[in-house]
């Protein structure tokens, strides 16, 4: 009783949950636990809903980058140079 | 089903490659002159090890597969040592968003509404401008740990290997990296 008491009304193992939750999924115990830390916590509920959001907001902001960066090249020089370098392996292998 | 055996081409590398390479560094380190070394380490490495080449991915899956490496390496090195600092400065921030003996939130850092949650994620731009900048803030290893989860979606198992860090020092550090992260947001963005 005492540590699930502990758990529900703690909001530093609740956000922890919450992290691992977006990864993998949760012990039924612990899926348990932090429902009920949910149903009575609002400050980790709005925690749930911004976690959720960032978590979004990363896997898009990843994907965006990879975008906007796949228009800044290398510059002829320094592909002129490696591909010479390459060529330079090769000859000597 | 005919699986046609890849070829490698090197004398096509660069023109081919070279750019792809160096954006997928560059958005997962953000420096120019690390990003074209590791580019250019990558090409010399692969060509070390072209007769290991099977032919069962293509020439890009496999060139990206040996910069993914490096990439390791260089989060490796750099939250080793002396980088530590900055993790114990940002363990020590948390240390007061909760309180000691309950663990509920104390009244300073207790979340407050964004004013975003429920709009559309993709509409907040300066938003995430802000999420950017707050990100690079983070701890060297916490970075690493949640590029690796979130951009590569490598497995915990993989990460830690990697990483070497232990599973629950993995789990302690996504969700100091979310901590911290949200509370830059709220610091930053309200």
């Amino acid at each position: 009783m005492n540590h699930l008491k502990k758990v529900i009304y703690n909001c530093k193992q609740a956000t922890l949950l919450i992290e691992k939750r977006q990864i993998r999924k949760l012990s039924f115990r612990e899926s348990i636990e932090l429902r009920i830390h949910l149903a009575g916590c609002s400050m980790c509920q709005l925690y749930n809903k911004q976690s959720q959001i960032i978590h979004q907001m990363v896997l898009q902001l990843f994907h965006d980058t990879q975008l906007q960066v796949s228009t800044l090249t290398l510059d002829q020089n320094f592909k002129k140079e490696l591909q010479d370098r390459i060529e330079e392996g090769l000859n000597n292998s | 089903m005919v699986t046609e055996k890849q070829l490698l081409d090197p004398h096509n590398w660069v023109e081919a490659h070279a750019d792809y390479l160096y954006s997928y560094t560059l958005s997962r380190i953000n420096n120019e002159e690390q990003a074209k070394d590791l580019v250019q380490e990558t090409f010399l490495a692969a060509l070390e090890k072209v007769d290991r080449f099977e032919g069962k991915s293509s020439e890009r899956t496999w060139l990206t597969a040996i910069l993914k490496n490096k990439i390791i390496d260089v989060y490796r090195k750099k939250s080793s040592g002396l980088a530590n600092l900055t993790e114990k400065k940002a363990e020590d921030e948390q240390k007061d968003f909760f309180e000691e003996d309950t663990g509920h939130w104390t009244e300073a850092h207790q979340p407050l509404p964004f004013g975003i949650e429920d709009h559309e994620p993709l509409r907040a731009k300066e938003f995430n401008h802000i999420l950017q900048l707050c990100m690079q803030k983070l701890p060297v290893l916490w970075k690493s740990v949640f590029i690796m989860k979130h951009m590569d979606d490598a497995t915990t198992e993989f990460i830690c290997s990697e990483l070497r860090v232990t599973q629950a020092n993995f789990w302690v550090i996504i969700h100091r990296a979310k901590l911290s992260l949200r509370a830059c947001l709220q610091k930053n963005w309200i």
